[in-house]
């Protein structure tokens, strides 16, 4: 059926793949209207996928470094744009963004422009230029460009320690799916997720991840777009939600004058459930001061252009060309997704609180709405809370409570969507999960066993060795990882914003600088690395315990300070001390230039 | 100046554009986002909200792809493009 290699037929082979999955859809809900059980479809869905991104990371193994590592360096952009949109949309994307945008309205959306807007930065700072480096992993460039273990070490130290916060929170939300979706206890769900992940990424590295990211992406976006299409036709709110929700945006706003937010009092708070929420925040206007919104926006931005499994995913393409155009297709299969959570929150919130709809649930007597099918099960699986507060026997707007990741989880559900939606949705969530968590791992495997192993350690190391060590340190790092997600410390929202916070600290001055300032040295980049991780904690660690921190930087933001700290520090030590060498300035030049080799060999 | 360096000249001048750009819809437009709000905007939406929407989202999206294609001429020009494959 297919001839030739691979690469060329990588739009029959997805396309095909494609077909195959929405086939697979319709098989399903055929099944479903023959009296299969919902708990069987969230079975075969998860299953069924995840047998799929198995087997793709079977076919994908290799014993090439070069393979290993950056997956051969020939992922065509348009993919690569995909692998990385799967790589970049978390469980925190998938399952979490739609409810935060719910609940705390345009002063949450800050993260929907950092997140995006970081990838500007990406394109016009950094990926190229370290793509032109030829670099395996980050510490890569960072060692090569400034020289010396101890820089190469301690941006191995800062890469770690972003990346392993931001991966218990992944491999947390692969385990709350699973333990869903099979049925299953959360501690034995989270290692579930965690072999599934590691099936992708054991045998082939970066060339395993790339195709079942890709794969990934296919079934997070149609898993996504779909219910907010189905519910805003079924809703008759307009059958392209995007550009026709003004009226229900509108209407939300309406509804919110009319009932007004009651403050619930502390007592009555505390029966409801721990995490959920209710809604006190309008859904449209402007509810946060400028600065808050702006310095998380800014946070999320420079984070995005210091994390090393996003930078790494560039260093795969072709040419340095290829890039910068696979940046802008990165973002832009990003913004498919990032542009839909804002219309999914706005139906999802209309048709719960608007009498007029034979969903609302606001103004219905208390006794009816706790009788409702759905509500009992979202009840149950502790999402869903109402009580009468002020014993009036109706259902108010601060009476109703709800979990954030109800808004994706619930909504197909309570829009009356037949369950196969509800299977997909799991799948999609899944997959956005597995994707991310599988770069980062490998992104923390691959420079632990690149640059402190084969670089530090055994320069002599032969490629086969290399490679063992590879594998066993991304099994260990994924059981680390599994085994704090199952202690449950941090939500996976909030330790998903401390990683960027964590690697803009760190990383973004020394990156930057790197390729934009030929001054700067060794000793500036190690003190920028250093200062910065270590101020930005010690902010961190001093806002939780009660500081009140200053410049209205919040936990949420302490990168602000920890980058600041860093730039002082790189460029007061870099002027201080001798400018590199000459060899250094011209390697900085050849870097900036597109043509010629790249600064380290094919294999190193 | 060498070639090289009339290169980068020009790759700057193009970042700083870039840059320039970012800034307004990233961080600029938001110092006013209570009063834009009261307008409105494209589709109908408050046009604060449209922009955390789509707006800013979109505008990035297609900046990156203005930008490389930019600077694929600013390279071309120098002779310093890639040859071969895309």
């Amino acid at each position: 059926m297919i001839k030739g290699n691979f690469i060329d037929n990588l739009p029959k082979v997805y396309g095909i793949y494609t077909g195959g999955f929405l086939a697979f859809i319709i098989i399903m809900s055929i099944a479903e209207q023959m009296g299969m059980t919902a708990k069987t479809i969230g079975i075969c869905f998860v299953a069924f996928t995840v047998a799929i991104y198995a087997i793709i990371g079977y076919l994908s193994r290799t014993a090439q470094a070069d393979a290993y590592y950056v997956a051969g360096r020939q992922v065509p952009t348009v993919f690569n744009g995909m692998a990385t949109a799967a790589d970049w949309m978390s469980g925190a994307s998938f399952v979490a963004m739609a409810g935060g945008i719910y609940f705390k309205g345009y002063g949450y959306m800050a993260l929907l422009v950092g997140w995006t807007g970081g990838y500007v930065l990406v394109a016009s700072l950094l990926a190229p230029y370290l793509r032109k480096f030829g670099c395996y992993t980050v510490p890569d460039f960072i060692g090569t460009r400034y020289g010396g273990n101890l820089s190469r070490f301690m941006a191995v130290v800062v890469l770690t320690v972003a990346s392993f916060t931001y991966v218990t929170a992944q491999i947390n939300a692969t385990g709350t799916i699973a333990s869903v979706a099979l049925d299953i206890p959360f501690q034995y769900a989270v290692y579930v997720g965690l072999i599934s992940i590691l099936l992708c990424s054991m045998l082939g590295g970066m060339r395993g991840v790339t195709w079942t990211q890709v794969a990934q992406y296919i079934v997070l976006i149609i898993a996504y777009l779909l219910p907010v299409f189905w519910i805003s036709n079924k809703m008759g709110a307009g059958f392209f939600p995007h550009f026709m929700l003004a009226d229900e945006v509108s209407r939300i706003a309406e509804l919110e004058a009319q009932f007004g937010f009651v403050k619930n009092s502390a007592e009555n708070l505390k029966e409801v459930p721990k995490g959920l929420a209710g809604i006190t925040k309008a859904h449209s206007a402007v509810n946060a001061t400028p600065w808050a919104f702006i310095s998380l926006a800014l946070a999320m931005m420079m984070g995005t252009a210091s994390l090393p499994h996003v930078m790494m995913r560039y260093f795969t393409t072709p040419s340095v060309k290829a890039a910068r155009k696979s940046v802008g297709w990165s973002l832009f299969f990003i913004f498919l997704l990032y542009s839909s959570a804002p219309m999914l929150a706005t139906l999802s919130k209309l048709s719960l609180i608007d009498p007029s709809l034979p969903t609302g649930i606001i103004g219905k007597s208390i006794a009816e709405v706790q009788s409702i099918d759905w509500y009992q099960n979202w009840n149950q699986a502790n999402l869903m809370f109402v009580s009468d507060f002020n014993g009036n026997g109706t259902l108010e707007l601060n009476e109703f409570f709800m979990g954030g990741k109800a808004v994706v989880l619930a909504t197909p559900e309570i829009a009356g969507l037949p369950y196969v939606i509800s299977g997909l949705v799991a799948a999609g969530g899944m997959a956005a999960a597995m994707s991310t968590a599988d770069g980062l791992i490998l992104a923390i495997a691959n420079a632990i066993s690149h640059d402190v192993y084969y670089k530090i350690i055994d320069p002599k190391a032969e490629t086969a060795k290399r490679l063992v060590v590879a594998r066993v340190l991304l099994v260990v790092i994924g059981f680390a990882g599994a085994t704090i997600a199952a202690l449950e410390i941090q939500g996976i929202l909030g330790s998903v914003i401390w990683a960027f916070d964590f690697a803009m600290s760190g990383l973004f001055f020394p990156l930057v600088l790197g390729v934009w300032w030929k001054r700067a040295n060794k000793e500036g980049a190690i003190a920028g690395m250093f200062l910065g991780l270590v101020s930005g904690a010690a902010y961190l660690v001093w806002v939780r315990t009660g500081g009140s921190g200053f410049l209205g930087i919040t936990q949420l933001t302490f990168g602000i300070f920890g980058s600041a700290v860093s730039l002082v520090a790189m460029v007061v030590v870099s002027l201080m001390t001798q400018a590199p060498n000459a060899a250094t300035q011209k390697m900085v030049d050849e870097v900036r230039v597109p043509s010629g080799k790249s600064i380290l060999g094919k294999q190193h | 100046m060498s070639k090289q360096e009339q290169h980068w000249e020009k790759s700057k001048g193009l970042l700083m554009m870039t840059l320039a750009i970012w800034f307004v819809f990233s961080i600029g437009i938001f110092l006013f986002g209570a009063e834009m709000n009261e307008v409105t905007g494209p589709f109908g939406y408050p046009l604060t909200y449209w922009f955390t929407c789509q707006g800013s989202l979109g505008i990035f999206v297609i900046l990156i792809f203005w930008f490389a294609n930019r600077q694929e001429k600013i390279d071309e020009e120098f002779g310093f493009s890639e040859r071969g494959d895309d």
